[in-house]
């Protein structure tokens, strides 16, 4: 097992250095002269040498790639070309707001996921099975931003708002906790149709196994048989569809917390794109895709060790 | 009618598929007398598994009793509620099936699985309920019990495995114990170390044992009686004695005909030709007659009955009916032997 890991450790370094590379490149794959961009049309071409400069645009690109990753190992990810903050700083502030927002996210989907799909499950082929995986169906086809503002429309705005429903401020993100509501549902609900879809048919297919035959021969109760041997069977794959959900969300949050207007790194790295801050782009980019490795790593550690006892059948 | 345990009646269950009911048994009747071995023998297919599955009720859901008796102890079980058949489940009946890889949970201890029997039907504690597993593990023969009673499935072999499966069959000294080919999936050796764990468990604590097997040797060396079954019915059910010395039906002696002996010396084996009838298309009249040497019109038009006679030994064969005409040959181990007239006086005589 420790030999697995460790397996699995090494293989995650040219991963990362492929995400880096592509990060890295972000800048030459867009078309046009960065600096350019950055300082827009209208600039001195002083102006625009003197931004190139900044960037070191001027050496040749390997020579930028290791200086660069050199940076990143220490911690720094150049400054925000706006605010000339660094952007480490830029991300902190946000990091967390986006992790917990995913996290609730997660938690919701996993909640209605499981019950949804439990029912579906031990009521196969009856209209409450047809039911959930008609709507679990939706869920799962509902685009996040049309869903979003869907969920506004109903309930922020429209005239159906609960009195206990606060208006969305342009701040977003507050202390709240209601303001929580409508991102996390319309983050988790493709999550919920999925982890359910999964959850159905991991259960129905433990339900067929001899080891069920075999809890029935012994005089167990139909709960006993579901709940305790089959599901927890069955949960084995739902959880590997559970770290996998929560690094999407990760990546996901960004057109969420744009409509919610959430300060989080979504919401960063789109008004970094707006406004050609390159240094936060990359930025971003980068910790999103290092998190959903992480994540994907972690998912797979635990999944073999869930395993170790299905596998050897 | 004391020392019968269990008795089965004309059993008949059914399998409701896309394609239409499959009558996967479909006239099963057999006694197993208290403390004796019955041994189920059939072709794969010809519902030995649902015979025993439907004894329990533990069909899958496409599956029904649609006929029949099931009297254990003199009661029917199939009049009982659900409530009442799991506490015979483990308890009072237990069962153990042919595959000991995927018969036990893979996600709880060997402990946790003898446990739980001991737990709901015994009403022990967790901790006695564990000392109990040791116990039971020592008895089924497995080396250092306190060690293997917190393993999980995949830690064992697969006749270590069934050596569990039996010490959760036994975990409520069950009246009846119920296996399905229990070694067919396991190497030879261990194959033997099985069955003699059974027997020697049975004489031990005097239990009533049902053993299904596809292969007649088994039954030799285990069984007191014999129900052998073609096509979802028995198709003869008698005393090991006489099965072995006087077998009357057609498909028996094909059986026998195609099992080496050391006791008998015979030119060569006779397989029985032609194939096990799909159960989506039964012949009609008897089953086995597209097979049979000795089939005639009225086999192949109407179906046979169980023949009783007065020794209650049973035969599904018109050979032996009073409306079979003339005398029918038949060959076992290459000695010809004319049958006839059972319930007259002639029986397979030479
Ligand atoms: N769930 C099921 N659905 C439909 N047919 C079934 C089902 N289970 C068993 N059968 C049918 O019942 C027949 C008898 O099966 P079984 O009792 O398992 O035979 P065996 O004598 O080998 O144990 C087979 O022909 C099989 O096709
Ligand atoms: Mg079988």
């Amino acid at each position: 097992m420790t030999k697995f890991i460790i397996r699995r450790l090494l293989q995650t370094i040219p991963v990362l250095i492929g995400v880096s590379i592509l990060v890295f490149s972000l800048m030459y794959l867009i078309p046009g002269d960065p600096a350019q961009m950055i300082a827009g049309e209208a600039a001195s071409p002083q102006t625009v040498e003197q931004i190139r400069e900044k960037l070191g645009l001027n050496e040749p690109p390997p020579k930028q790639y290791l200086k660069y990753m050199s940076n990143i190992i220490q911690g720094d990810l150049g400054n925000s070309i706006r605010s000339g903050r660094p952007v480490a700083d830029e991300i902190k502030a946000r990091f967390w707001v986006t992790v917990e927002l995913s996290f609730y996210a997660t938690i919701l989907a996993v909640f209605i996921g499981l019950i949804a799909g439990i029912v579906s499950a031990v009521k196969h082929y009856t209209w409450s099975d047809v039911t959930i995986m008609i709507v679990a169906l939706f869920g799962l086809s509902m685009p996040n931003f049309w869903f979003g503002l869907m969920l506004i429309q109903w309930f922020a705005i429209g005239s159906w708002m609960p009195d206990w429903m606060p208006q969305m401020r342009a701040s977003g993100w507050g202390d709240d906790w209601k303001q929580v509501i409508l991102p996390v549902v319309t983050l988790g609900t493709g999550g919920a149709a999925i982890i359910a879809r999964m959850t159905r048919a991991s259960m129905l297919e433990v339900v067929g196994q001899d080891y069920i035959r075999t809890a029935r021969a012994k005089g167990m109760g139909e709960r006993v048989v579901i709940y305790r041997h089959a599901l927890k069977n069955a949960l084995i794959p739902v959880i590997t569809v559970v770290g996998l959900e929560f690094g999407g969300f990760l990546g996901g949050a960004v057109l969420t917390e744009t409509i919610f207007a959430i300060n989080g790194m979504g919401r960063l790295t789109i008004d970094a794109i707006r406004t050609r801050d390159f240094p936060i782009v990359q930025g971003t980019v980068l910790i999103i895709s290092f998190l959903f490795v992480f994540v994907n790593l972690l998912v797979d550690i635990s999944y073999r060790l869930l395993n170790k006892r299905i596998d050897l059948n | 009618m004391e020392t019968d345990l269990l008795k089965v009646e004309d059993l008949r269950t059914s399998f409701y598929t896309d394609e239409g009911e499959v009558k996967a048994v479909d006239g099963v009747s057999f006694i197993l007398p208290k403390g004796k071995t019955l041994g189920i023998v059939g072709e794969s297919g010809s519902g030995k598994s649902i015979t025993a599955l439907s004894i329990l009720n533990l069909l899958a859901s496409n599956g029904k009793i649609v006929g029949g008796e099931i009297n254990f102890k003199g009661k029917n079980l199939l009049s009982f509620s659900d409530k009442e058949m799991r506490e015979i489940r483990g308890n009072a009946i237990s069962m153990i099936f042919q595959e000991p890889m995927t018969s036990l949970n893979p996600v709880f201890t060997v402990g946790q699985q003898i446990s739980e029997s001991i737990i709901k039907h015994q009403k022990l504690s967790k901790k006695e309920a564990n000392i109990r597993s040791i116990e039971l593990l020592k008895l089924v023969g497995i080396p250092s019990p306190d060690k293997r009673v917190k393993q999980y499935p995949y830690e064992l072999s697969g006749g270590m495995r069934q050596r569990v499966m039996i010490a959760i069959a036994l975990a409520c000294n069950p009246e009846m114990l119920i296996a399905d080919e229990p070694t067919t999936a396991l190497d030879v050796t261990i194959q033997a170390q099985i069955l003699g764990l059974i027997r020697g468990l049975q004489t031990r604590f005097g239990m009533s044992v049902i053993m299904i097997t596809h292969d007649l040797g088994v039954v030799a060396e285990t069984c007191d009686f014999v129900a052998v079954m073609y096509a979802g019915q028995v198709v003869e059910y008698s005393d090991i004695f006489t099965l072995f010395e006087e077998p009357k039906h057609p498909y028996t002696i094909g059986l026998m005909n195609s099992l080496p002996r050391h006791d008998v010396e015979i030119e060569k084996l006779e397989p029985i030709r032609g194939n096990v009838p799909n159960p989506k298309e039964m012949p009609t009249g008897c089953r086995f007659s597209p097979r049979c040497p000795a089939a005639t019109d009225l086999c192949r038009r109407e179906m046979p009955e169980l023949l009783k006679d007065d020794d209650g030994n049973d035969v599904r064969c018109w050979i032996y009916s009073e409306k079979w005409e003339g005398e029918a040959e038949v060959t076992v181990y290459g000695e010809k032997r004319i049958a006839k007239g059972h319930g007259s006086e002639t029986i397979l005589s030479d």
